[in-house]
């Protein structure tokens, strides 16, 4: 009789004919860190006529489910960068960590904390490719945002491969899809950043929320707003998307159960 | 054949030993990790007469907060001014001011480091000024047990303040709880100033008051008019009592220039909020200035060999 750990508590052979075990999947590395387990969504991003504009909900998904409703996804850096992460929660606290690290390092010169956001998002965009190298990645799409060394506002992204793109304005996730042609409308190419002033981002931002809201199932009504200018950093993390309704979803009428 | 040698040799020492206090030629003095006959360790002794020489560092703890104060002896001309600092920050809330051999308050600062962010990676909070200062303490004392080493040619002192505010865990996502985080004692207090001077030997102490370096005496004498058990001293008169200090300590060393240079940690709703920072320039220069007019006001009132004391330092 067979012994093997892989045939106990299962038919006999001789009984019940050869059982297929291909589905065990006994091969092969285990991969727990592959794909993310809780999850935040977008993180959109705009530029204005002196600073940058950032926002994210403050839910963290496990699936399909929202498991935790009260999560900054958007983490200051000394007083010169703010990082909004989207993707695996805990890779973003491992980032977080590596950040708070980096900050006490670096304010022991005597000069301080000299890191500025482009510094910022050329490190973090290394240590994602690094990791994707290793086929480890850290499961994140995040946006940089602050100033680069010449003081000009910067806003930049970086995914979990290590890629890195700029633009005026950036999303990650669902806002990709869904918020940037928003900003794209609202603020096309020939229209210069200096002509962007700080409340037309956060208007703009807040009408992103609200589409995202709608349409992306995993996205929350509750959420942080990071505003960085010469002044330095203001996080508002209590926001809230007011007179958000679905009754108008009782009007609509051609499909699901509805007999029209 | 050295075994057999001794037994003379320290006989005709150990005389010497008990009248003159010398151990030059016993033998006992030329490794660490040995006693002599009479319980010393030589070499730990020399390390202390190293720190005798070293600037003077003082520090001071009132209640809103911790001040650190070193008298840097400019060895050069050709060195730039303010540059090399002596006082290092450790993690964020803790400084660290040492005197003696400059390397090994390096090294020794390093190590807190290390220290610091270990016990970050472990606890995910910040390390309290007591359990630095005890680790600190064993590492130093290690380096009086083997023959392979020799001990810090420096006293430290370690001055922080531990947050008496809720302290968010790193990496934390949420707020937590509206209640904060569970399990405390209602009115208990938490955090708060801490002062610890280390020596060469691994002792350490904690102090309302430390002083060491070359003038460490009148430094200390000074401290001691400070009353500083009582927590009535302010930060700020802290920062000038320092500043007055480390000036008296300088007397007994007037052919050399030194510069001063101080920081302090505030409590969180104080000027450094819980930070270890340099002292700003202006009050800095503010009571440097104090300083200088205090120890000429007690020139004269000394009389006249008091008033040409004070002649001799303007010329200067």
């Amino acid at each position: 009789m067979n012994h093997f750990p892989e045939s106990w508590g299962r038919p006999r052979d001789d009984i019940y004919g050869t059982y297929n075990p291909a589905y065990l999947q006994s091969t092969g590395p285990k991969a727990h860190t592959q794909s993310p387990a809780v999850t935040g969504t977008s993180v959109i991003a705009v530029k204005f006529n002196g600073g940058v504009a950032i926002a994210a909900d403050n839910l963290a998904s496990y699936g399909s489910l929202a498991r935790f409703t009260d999560v900054k996804r958007l983490r200051k850096f000394s007083d010169t960068a703010v990082v909004g992460f989207s993707g695996d929660v805990s890779d973003m606290q491992y980032m977080d960590r590596l950040l708070e690290s980096i900050d006490i390092r670096e304010n022991y010169s005597t000069h301080g904390n000299m890191l500025n956001a482009k510094n910022l998002h050329t490190y973090l965009s290394k240590v994602l490719y690094k990791r994707r190298s290793e086929f480890n990645p850290l499961w994140n799409h995040i946006l940089v945002v602050g100033f680069d060394g010449d003081k000009k506002p910067f806003l930049s992204s970086a995914d979990l491969l290590g890629t890195t793109y700029s633009a005026p304005h950036l999303a990650t996730g669902f806002g990709a899809h869904l918020a940037v042609p928003i900003l794209r409308r609202l603020f096309p190419e020939d229209r210069p950043t200096e002509d962007i002033t700080k409340e037309d981002a956060v208007k703009a931002l807040r009408e992103c929320l609200k589409v995202l809201w709608y349409r992306d199932a995993r996205s929350l009504d509750k959420y942080s707003l990071a505003i960085i200018t010469e002044e330095g950093v203001e996080i508002k993390e209590d926001q809230r998307l007011e007179n958000q309704s679905w009754a108008f979803a009782e009007t609509i009428r051609g499909y699901g159960a509805q007999v029209v | 054949m050295v075994c057999l040698s001794r037994p003379r040799k320290l006989g005709i020492h150990r005389r010497k030993l008990i009248s003159g206090q010398t151990s030059i030629g016993t033998g006992y003095d030329l490794s660490n990790s040995v006693f002599s006959p009479d319980g010393r360790n030589f070499q730990v002794e020399y390390a202390v007469k190293a720190v005798e020489n070293g600037g003077t560092a003082i520090g001071i703890r009132c209640k809103d907060g911790v001040v650190l104060a070193v008298e840097k002896i400019i060895s050069s001309k050709l060195l730039k001014p303010g540059a090399n600092k002596r006082i290092a920050t450790v993690d964020r809330h803790v400084g660290i001011v040492s005197s003696g051999l400059v390397p090994d308050g390096r090294h020794f600062v390093s190590r807190a480091r290390d220290e610091a962010s270990s016990w970050r990676n472990i606890y995910k909070s910040p390390i309290t000024v007591p359990a630095l200062s005890n680790r600190l303490g064993s590492y130093v004392q290690a380096f009086t047990l083997y023959s392979s080493v020799r001990p810090f040619g420096v006293t430290s002192i370690i001055g922080g303040w531990d947050s008496e505010g809720e302290l968010a865990v790193d990496g934390q996502v949420g707020t937590g709880p509206q209640s904060g985080a569970g399990g405390k004692v209602k009115g208990a207090k938490a955090g708060g100033p801490g002062l610890y001077m280390i020596e060469p030997s691994g002792l350490y102490w904690g102090y309302y008051g430390a002083a060491t370096g070359k003038g460490r005496q009148a430094a200390k004498a000074e401290l001691e008019k400070l009353d500083l058990g009582s927590e009535t001293l302010t930060l700020v008169d802290a920062v000038k009592e320092a500043a007055r200090i480390i000036y008296v300590a300088h007397e007994d060393s007037k052919d050399k220039d030194f510069e001063l240079e101080m920081s302090w940690i505030s409590s969180l709703d104080g000027p450094t909020k819980g930070k270890h920072e340099e002292v700003p320039k202006e009050l800095l220069e503010e009571a440097e200035k104090a300083a200088k007019r205090s120890l000429e006001d007690e020139d004269e009132d000394e009389g006249p060999k008091g008033n040409a004391n004070g002649d001799e330092r303007m010329e200067e």
